[in-house]
């Protein structure tokens, strides 16, 4: 007979209540998997970002745009390796549902972001036709974009009917970079204004400007942001980081409370296993006082009863975690498309939810083997459950 | 014969908050090797709390307690542990069998804590249900078992071990009069034949005839 059958007769004692809490575990690992997820992919946007990237844009907000004439003045500036311009455009493909970026961009955007890896061949198809655009490996797959297909936006922010050719699909060169945008000319969107809507035309909503040194970002920032001061279009240069760390700032409040709620989660848990090994050690108190008198020694109930708190919370735990990744496939699923620039279970949130089920399982059975162990053989016998 | 357990001015005490409650009073005796002594007495005169001390799950207050030459009053938690398992045998008024396990594995329990091999464990509780008579019941659970049969295992699983000394608390407490007959011929069996040296704790005289010896405790005092 092996200690470990034991430890498994004991923890199916009561199958019941041992189910019921395996499946406790499972739950609130899947919950805690769920939200470190979305905590982690909203942390990871900001981590895509790179310390060689300044946005410009207008200081009041970027919803105000900045004229066209700014970007050869910025080039200016030493230290400055690529200046290009971009306008948020959003429009309607299809249904409101069909959410992703569609951005106005200068040619050199595919320099300034190494990241979006595209052919030389779609590159160069894509700088000859005017109503082209680019689309992220993800949409294409989503939406059955193919070379050649045409994209047809109703237009809000700037209102029409839009129509685009497909000419080039990039491919995300990090895990974490964003392959559901939508990228076309911005000189086509500048055509449209100009004829349209002069107003609004030789304008983008913001620069991005890649610098040669990261540690010369600040010094750079505010020469731009001089350049332009007591100007009617005063700027604010930040870098990537801290522009989109301000994006999601916005939404900080929500997800501190998720990042709290997962964790709040998993100390649930802990009392649910806790009052079961509770439960499981005070009504086995005559049978800890029968293995002291054999001779068992405290390291052995300790064994004992740790072995079965690890047990129960392992298999729920494991469960939990196995069943993470299809869950997270299909929350994926069902939000808007495009909803998330990209969405996988990080690695450290596996690591999280293997520590917390472990942390489960052995802070679980502390109060057990600490009451199993304090009770004289002689009070055990006596003991009536 | 020797004496093979030496009680030496024995004195018991239990505390409820500051109030010490006497159990035992300077109790002194000597069972010699091989002998099956019957401790006899009303409730709470103190023959479950001499037996809990000689068997050495319990602490004296004051007093020795010395079995087969050691003296487990000044033995260590682990250590009265480790003697326990190799030197005394226990039978419970309530069996104590562990639920999940068969009868089979509640004998090989003891054995687990010995360096034997699983094949020499395997023998040594084979042949211990064989004399309890219960060779085509190991792998019965406890709850498939009668009471009399789960004494019985109760009885094997003390004995596998080859203890110095058995000790039985009520042991036919808890069973009819034929279950009870089948138990005291067993543990009669095992101090005649098997030269086991008992000590039985009861209150009823019909139980205590099987023993050598008869000693009557009453408010902690001998009689």
């Amino acid at each position: 007979m092996k200690v470990f059958k034991l430890i498994f007769r004991n923890a199916l004692r009561h199958k019941l209540r041992t189910s019921l809490t395996i499946l406790g575990i499972t739950i609130a690992i899947i919950a805690f998997g769920l939200l470190r997820t979305v905590v982690t992919i909203w942390d990871s946007t900001v981590d895509a970002t790179m310390a060689n990237r300044l946005v410009t844009r207008q200081s009041v907000s970027f919803i105000f745009p900045l004229p066209f004439s700014y970007k050869d003045k910025i080039e200016t500036i030493d230290g400055v390796k690529n200046v290009s311009g971009a306008a948020w455009f959003q429009g309607v493909y299809k249904d409101k549902s069909n959410f992703f970026a569609r951005v106005a961009v200068d040619d050199n955007y595919f320099e300034v972001y190494p990241e979006l890896v595209l052919s030389k061949q779609d590159f160069e198809n894509y700088k000859k036709q005017r109503n082209a655009c680019v689309v992220g490996s993800q949409i294409a797959k989503q939406y059955n974009f193919k070379i050649g297909d045409q994209i047809v936006l109703d237009g809000d922010i700037f209102p029409g009917r839009w129509e685009f050719e497909v000419r080039g699909i990039y491919q995300p060169k990090n895990k974490n970079t964003d392959a559901t945008q939508m990228l076309f000319h911005i000189d086509y969107l500048n055509e449209r204004m100009i004829a349209e809507t002069p107003a609004r035309a030789n304008q983008v909503m913001w620069y991005m400007v890649q610098i040669k040194d990261p540690n010369r970002s600040a010094q750079i920032s505010n020469q731009i942001d001089a350049l332009f001061k007591n100007s009617t279009a005063e700027t604010k240069t930040e870098t990537e980081k801290a522009f989109t760390q301000g994006f999601v700032s916005a939404s900080g409040a929500i997800i501190t409370a998720m990042n709290w709620m997962s964790f709040m989660i998993i100390g649930i848990i802990l009392l649910v296993v806790a009052n079961t090994m509770i439960m499981s050690a005070r009504e086995r108190t005559r049978e800890y006082a029968v293995f002291k008198t054999l001779g068992f020694s405290a390291l052995h109930l300790t064994g004992l009863i740790l072995g079965e708190s690890m047990l129960i919370a392992c298999l729920g735990g494991g469960i939990g975690l196995f069943l993470t990744f299809p869950i997270v496939s299909g929350f994926e699923q069902a939000m808007p498309k495009g909803f998330f620039p990209f969405f996988f279970i990080e690695p450290i949130t596996i690591v999280l939810a293997v520590t917390a089920t472990l942390m489960v399982g052995f802070l679980s059975a502390i109060f057990p083997i600490q009451r199993a162990l304090g009770t004289k053989i002689v009070d055990g016998f006596r003991f009536v459950g | 014969m020797s004496a093979i357990i030496q009680v030496k001015n024995l004195s018991k005490s239990y505390w409820r908050n500051s109030l010490e409650i006497p159990v035992l009073h300077d109790i002194s005796l000597d069972v010699q090797e091989g002998e099956f002594l019957a401790l006899m007495g009303p409730s709470g005169s103190g023959k479950t709390t001499l037996l809990n001390l000689i068997a050495g799950i319990d602490r004296p207050t004051n007093g020795e307690v010395t079995v087969a030459g050691t003296n487990i009053a000044k033995l260590g938690e682990s250590a009265l542990a480790k003697w326990r398992s190799s030197n005394v045998g226990f039978v419970f008024q309530f069996y104590n069998l562990i639920p999940v396990l068969t009868a089979f594995e509640n004998v090989e329990l003891p054995l687990l804590l010995t360096k034997l091999s699983k094949s020499e464990r395997r023998k040594h509780v084979e042949a211990t249900l064989n004399i309890v008579g219960l060779g085509d019941r190991m792998s019965h659970y406890p709850k498939q078992l009668s009471g009399g049969q789960e004494q019985r295992v109760a009885i094997a699983r003390a004995i596998v071990t080859d203890p110095v000394i058995l000790v039985a608390d009520e042991p036919t407490g808890d069973l009819d009069r034929k279950a009870a007959e089948e138990i005291l011929t067993l543990i009669d069996r095992l101090n005649k034949e098997f030269k086991k040296t008992v000590l039985v704790v009861t209150h009823d005289p019909h139980a205590a005839e099987k023993a050598s010896r008869k000693l009557h405790l009453d408010k902690g005092d001998l009689v």
